[in-house]
């Protein structure tokens, strides 16, 4: 057993895996829906694969419209994260997580904030309103 | 969440399973931002994308019996006419998503404008009307220029509040929550519509936050253009969806108004050189083109007189595309700018929007220029590389088919 810290559902689900952190927003837009590889330029995630994890950012960012297909068409080729963590919530990202059942939770303690390090082993319990550090 | 017996029944499908689907997401985003309960909405705009995402979500409704109570304008999509005729032969994956997010939104009730800046003409709210717009340059315009609410919706969010006709009373429909946090003293001069493209830009990349940013320093009145551009970039490189330009915006006549009862969390200042910088690391460099782009947001026919007095009576050395609603590309017809473009070979299409793949297809990869960021950052995915430019240096850049400076 890990460390355990609060945190508040937006959208309900259980994912367990590698957390990775952008210090940016992400656009779903711009990351290859085909793979999973973010391709903005300048981002913090440049060049690196959120397929298959568990996502930690500030917030979304982008258009209303391309946030939902970024994450809509990443989902069809399964390669959508596990699961998102945000410190912002925003109404476009919120829609897009509920509409396409990918687990989003908010409002984390700040404990969790401190510990956490990229590529760390989680489990997230958005249903539950908890996560843990493996 | 506090729902009314009628709000209880909508949502336990007693109008039906679409009304119920519509409403249990607006339900659950009323809880994520601690909304007290419901309140109805007089108008609404759905960003409309015959994307995947789009389609597949408007047949989920309409599949399960969904019609607007508050009849949405809508978003541009594509004029297949018009690019079958002057581009090329639209393949039919195009055609077939064009035609039938068209026809799924006829048929949920949307009024078809085809138009991203709704807040110019066709679907104009006024001060403290509650709303739902989705579109990234619609949300900053109402909330800001024009002191109507809504909160930054999705496409989905908003056609969700098109169909129960009702919002959660959350964020920027609440007086406490339109109030500035963060101080933007602006130092550099801003003074040309393009200016507030990358002022625009700029912002979010020196304060990630969500916080309403309140604007000094801004001398004199934007633009419509000016304005439309400002919020389009703000919500583009961040999620503004509300500012406040102190002694412009309706809700910040002092800055004490704009803050209210707040105090300035952060500050931010923005010089000529952080505009600067921001512009270095956008623009991209000079050099040869291929097709110039302008419409996104629609232009409005201010700036189509701009590119026909530029122009005159030179010709375009590459395919000059302006996108813009169809009131203004009649309204352009009418004043004599549309042939004057068409004389010099360029092209106004309207109802279309610059990302609707595979509609553009023929210029994936290629090299553009546009005086806009945002057509820019979504054409990054079609590896189509945007020079950005001043509208009139732009088009100067199309005469000769190069960006020189």
């Amino acid at each position: 057993m890990g460390a355990k810290f609060s945190c508040k559902r937006i959208a309900e689900g259980y994912a367990e895996g590698e957390i990775i952190i952008s210090k940016d927003a992400v656009c779903y837009y711009l990351v290859e829906p085909e793979t999973g590889l973010v391709v903005e330029r300048n981002h913090d995630l440049e060049g690196r694969n959120i397929a298959g994890k568990i996502l930690m950012m500030p917030s979304g960012k982008g258009s209303s419209v391309v946030q939902a297909d970024g994450l809509f068409k990443l989902g069809r080729n399964q390669k959508s994260p596990l699961g998102m963590i945000i410190e912002h919530a925003d109404p476009v990202l919120v829609s897009s997580a509920l509409i396409f059942e990918v687990p989003l939770v908010h409002k984390v303690d700040p404990e969790f904030y401190k510990q956490i390090k990229d590529g760390d082993k989680i489990i997230l319990n958005a249903t539950e309103g908890w996560i843990e550090i493996l | 969440m506090k729902l009314t017996p009628e709000e209880k029944d909508m949502l336990d499908g007693k109008y039906g399973e679409g009304v119920a689907a519509a409403m249990k997401i607006q339900v659950a985003m009323g809880e994520t931002f601690e909304a007290e309960c419901m309140v109805p909405i007089t108008r609404a705009h759905v960003a409309l994308s015959a994307q995947d995402a789009d389609l597949w979500f408007v047949d989920k409704l309409l599949k399960l019996g969904a019609h607007c109570k508050v009849s949405p304008t809508v978003n541009p999509s594509i004029d297949l006419k018009y690019l079958n005729k002057h581009l090329f032969e639209i393949p039919k994956a195009g055609v077939d998503i064009v035609s039938a997010t068209n026809e799924a939104y006829k048929k949920i009730g949307a009024t078809l404008t085809f138009d991203c800046t709704p807040y110019l003409q066709q679907n104009v709210p006024g001060f403290g009307e509650v709303i739902a717009f989705s579109e990234s340059s619609a949300t900053p315009y109402v909330n800001s220029v024009f002191g109507a609410r809504t909160n930054r919706e999705s496409s989905q969010s908003a056609l969700c509040a098109a169909i129960t006709g009702l919002v959660p009373k959350y964020g920027l429909l609440l007086d406490e929550n339109r109030k500035g946090e963060i101080l933007v003293e602006v130092e550099a001069k801003v003074e040309t519509d393009f200016d507030y493209q990358i002022l625009g830009w700029c912002y979010p990349e020196l304060y990630k936050g969500l916080e309403i940013p309140v604007f000094t320093g801004i001398k004199s009145r934007p633009t419509p253009a000016g304005f439309m551009n400002f919020g389009a970039q703000l919500n583009t490189s961040g999620a503004v969806s509300m500012y406040h330009i102190v002694g412009i915006t309706p809700e910040a006549p002092t800055l004490e108004a704009a803050f209210g009862n707040n105090t300035i969390k952060h500050r931010v200042k923005i010089t000529d050189q952080d505009l600067a910088a921001t512009r270095e690391k956008l623009c991209r460099e000079p050099g040869k083109i291929d097709f110039a782009m302008f419409g996104c947001p629609h232009l409005t026919i201010d700036q189509v007189e701009t590119i026909a007095k530029t122009v005159g009576e030179r010709k375009f050395a590459v395919d000059f595309w302006v996108l813009t609603s169809s009131l203004t590309r009649e309204l352009a017809d009418r004043m004599g700018y549309l042939d004057v473009i068409q004389r010099a070979g360029g092209h106004i299409i309207a109802d279309t929007c610059i990302d609707v793949p595979p509609c553009w297809q023929p210029y994936y990869g290629k090299n553009a220029v546009t005086d806009s960021p945002k057509c820019a950052y979504y054409n990054e995915i079609r590896g189509i590389k945007f020079k950005i430019r001043p509208l009139e240096e732009a088009v100067e850049a199309a005469i000769l088919g190069e960006v020189l400076k």
